[in-house]
């Protein structure tokens, strides 16, 4: 470092004598004992960053985790009242109500009966959408053109055991079907046959009595989600699934938990690892307090000395740990649920209180325990 | 003279070890716990994931179509065929007895319900609430209160060997009738032990003992189908096989292995003239949830390995830094490096075996608590942990002295004894 010449330090010093060499002191102090402050400095930043991961993670995880507990399918279903056709608009009514949120796919069902005299019920939907809802359906190929049906394993038996064309009749129309895919659920989809809608309702004229909603959201938003349908679409029932809301709540319930317990485990021993490495540090500047208090520093101004140094170095290891949490926790993330956790600004302010306020206990602390001793007895170096 | 060094040590710095040692014994402490929870995470997960219900169903081999909109039965009950009864309790002798958590079976019949003067045409659902069964010497109790925990009772659920029945919430509401009311079902007066509420098609029916269902149709014993929940291990490679083409070695390996077709394979084997089939929208999506998770604690448990072996080492690394003075003395003395750097050593060993243990008593205590209190039953720690931990303890506490350590032996021992650090 160049010396500031005479005139410069004269000038300064009269504009500002305390706060210029209090400056000074904190700036050599970090200078000086590189590897000691680099050290502190190491021991702050890791343990902002593991704090703000984990923090960043325990917010975000629950969206993350809603989104695969979707795969499970619709969690609200739509109704028409006592077995009657939802009203032509009812979808699109759905779907504003959603305004993108979720994904609502139309079924319409009747009872056809076979060649041969059996009953089958038949759906129309829109197979595209279901694809995208019910994820966990098995089929060897999805229907395309149309006329193409998509035939349970079940039904098939009964329909068209060898997978050839088949004809299925209702109210005395008849409509020629291919069975280009088998269906295999494991539950009573299986014993049904699924048309496209537009088929479907050419054939049998009947239009669409439920919809299936997936919706995302936290149970308070699909509970308001509920209200607002029933409202939108007065001629119809809207439930929740509770089979799959209350398995949703319980699993994430504990999983947040889980991770409740651990995000303290951790955020609490990288805290103490910050305390007893700052302790050690500023322990060992004994000396330093010893000189100033030799020349006759108060004990005010050498404890707000030492609690300056800390809140800095609490507050540049916060910022820079932050950075490297959000890192972090994007990358675990991408490695699990291959999306990147969204950065939470909201969770900075807490990570740097919780470094400022660390920092600041572990200057004090020894400073405390300094106090009574002469400054004699360090500088002898007893 | 080397272990009266160390034992002086320690006897004479009581504070200082302390301190090393509460840092190690807490990084133990924490690393234990964590990986003891996400050891065991899976098969907690697992459990909480049968909350989603039943993922196998069981149906007679001849079974007829399901003629059924919206939970609505538009079959006539008569044709069809059923299950043995008596066949059910087998399931506990197959081989993953232990993982089957409960079974239901449901008998649908048709009724005509006589309310406030009408009659309506109805479903009644026969199944097993909480029956206790017997299977050699073993007793168990399996129903619906277990495979569908979502279904909610006000008032009472009835005995299973009792007359009374479950309303549905739609099907009271629409009747009006209450817990403790009186109904004829086909004639007969049953009470109403309770409404029930499910969010389904049940929410339409009466629900009622399986007996009850069988006196109604006229066949003892019979069974439309059988719900099973069991605990399963997530698909893989092996599990997407055709069993059929697997030579016998790995037909052993599937058959052997907890997947949820080998489950049905066997099921299919206890219950004669059966179809086991796993219910994909339950079955299929527990193996993401579980994995996701799995794969979060994994993570976060490196984190937390990560965090303890940082606190451990940092104190460790004061603690020796703060003993350059000794180690001028000695050294001015004329002792070794390499004999300055074994004391060292063998003092980090004693506090991380010391820490180690007192830490992985305080983990597995830390671990219990976590799961009483999340999942109120037991994690259980593998006793192969335990060497695992000490090691990684040792290992840990060396590498974060090995640095101070270097560091302590290279300096001067003029300028330690002056001071000037």
């Amino acid at each position: 470092m160049s010396a500031p010449t005479l005139s410069a330090v004269a000038s300064r010093r009269t504009a500002s004598p305390h706060t210029s060499m209090f400056l000074r002191m904190l700036l050599r102090a970090a200078v000086l004992r590189r590897g000691r402050a680099a050290s502190a400095l190491f021991a702050m930043v890791v343990a902002a960053a593991v704090a703000t991961a984990m923090l960043n993670l325990y917010v975000d995880v629950q969206a993350k985790l809603r989104k695969e507990f979707r795969n499970y399918g619709a969690n609200l279903v739509v109704v028409a009242k006592d077995g009657e056709a939802l009203s032509v608009d009812a979808l699109d009514r759905v779907q504003s109500t959603l305004g993108g949120h979720g994904l609502a796919v139309p079924f319409a069902y009747v009872v056809a009966r076979t060649s041969d005299g059996q009953s089958v019920v038949v759906s129309g939907t829109d197979l595209d959408q279901v694809r995208k809802l019910d994820s966990w359906w098995s089929v060897t190929a999805w229907p395309t053109a149309p006329q193409d049906a998509l035939v349970g394993a079940r039904a098939a038996a009964l329909v068209s055991a060898q997978g050839k064309p088949f004809e299925l009749s209702f109210q005395g129309r008849t409509i020629h079907l291919n069975p280009v895919g088998t269906l295999r659920t494991g539950a009573s989809e299986d014993s049904r046959v699924y048309l496209s809608l537009q088929d479907f309702e050419g054939w049998t004229g009947v239009q669409p009595s439920t919809i299936e909603i997936a919706a995302s959201g936290s149970p308070e938003e699909v509970n308001a989600l509920i209200q607002k349908l029933a409202q939108a679409i007065p001629d119809a029932a809207v439930h929740p699934v509770r089979q799959i809301m209350e398995g949703e709540a319980r699993v994430l319930g504990k999983t947040r938990a889980t991770l409740f317990a651990a995000a303290v485990l951790i955020i609490l021993t990288a805290a103490l690892c910050v305390l007893s490495t700052l302790i050690g540090w500023v322990f060992d500047r004994r000396r330093d307090f010893a000189i100033m208090k030799a020349l006759g520093a108060s004990e005010r101004l050498i404890g707000g000395f030492f609690a300056a140094e800390a809140a800095a170095l609490g507050a540049v290891g916060a910022v820079v740990g932050f950075g490297f949490g959000i890192g972090v926790a994007a990358w675990i993330g991408r490695v699990n649920f291959h999306a990147p956790v969204v950065p939470r600004f909201s969770v900075l302010p807490m990570v740097l209180a919780g470094s400022v306020a660390v920092a600041l206990i572990s200057a004090v602390l020894p400073i405390f325990l300094l106090r009574r001793v002469e400054p004699a007895m360090i500088l002898r170096g007893e | 003279m080397f272990v009266r060094l160390v034992y002086e040590s320690f006897r004479r710095q009581k504070r200082r070890k302390l301190l090393a040692g509460a840092a190690i014994t807490l990084g133990v402490g924490v690393a234990t716990a964590m990986i003891a929870v996400a050891t065991d995470i899976g098969d907690k997960i697992s459990r909480e994931l049968r909350s989603y219900g039943a993922n196998l169903v069981v149906t007679p081999q001849e079974d007829t179509l399901d003629v059924q909109i919206g939970g609505v039965d538009l079959k006539p009950p008569s044709d069809g065929a059923y299950l043995d009864e008596a066949d059910l309790p087998k399931i506990r002798g197959t081989f993953w007895h232990h993982n089957i958590v409960g079974f239901a079976p449901m008998l649908p019949v048709n009724v005509s319900l006589d309310a406030a003067g009408s009659a309506k045409n109805v479903t009644l659902l026969g199944t097993y609430f909480s029956k206790p069964l017997r299977f050699g010497k073993e007793d168990f109790i399996t129903g619906v209160r277990i495979t569908h925990p979502w279904w909610k009772v006000q008032g009472a659920w009835p005995d299973d060997n009792s007359q009374d029945v479950l309303l549905g919430e739609n099907l009271a509401t629409k009747l009006d009738l209450k817990t403790g009311d009186q109904v004829a079902i086909s004639g007969q007066i049953h009470r109403v032990a309770g409404i029930l509420s499910t969010g389904a098609a049940e929410d339409n029916q009466i629900v009622a003992p399986l007996v009850l269902a069988q006196q109604i149709l006229g066949k003892p014993g019979a069974v439309r189908r059988l719900y099973v929940s069991a605990l399963t291990k997530p698909e893989d490679a092996l599990a997407r096989r055709d069993p059929k083409t697997m030579n016998p070695e790995l037909f052993d390996r599937w058959y052997c292995s907890p997947y949820v077709t080998s489950i049905a394979y066997q099921l299919q084997e206890a219950i004669p003239h059966s179809h086991a089939e796993q219910i994909r929208q339950v079955a299929q999506n527990e193996g993401t949830v579980l994995s996701r998770i799995k794969g979060l604690m994994l993570l976060v448990t490196l984190a937390a390995l990560f965090a303890s072996s940082l606190a451990v080492s940092a104190a460790m690394a004061t603690a020796i830094f703060e003993r350059r003075t000794e180690v001028g003395l000695m050294k001015a003395l004329g002792a070794a490096d390499v004999s300055v750097a074994a004391l060292f050593f063998a003092e980090a060993t004693l506090l991380a075996l010391l820490g180690g243990v007192v830490g992985f008593a305080g983990g597995a205590l830390l671990a219990r608590q976590i799961g009483r209190s999340i999942f109120d039953s037991q994690i259980v720690i593998e006793p192969v942990l335990f060497p695992v931990i000490l090691a990684i303890a040792v290992i840990v506490t060396f590498a974060g002295s090995g640095l101070a350590i270097r560091r302590a032996v290279k300096f001067d021992p003029v300028y330690a004894l002056r001071g000037d650090a």
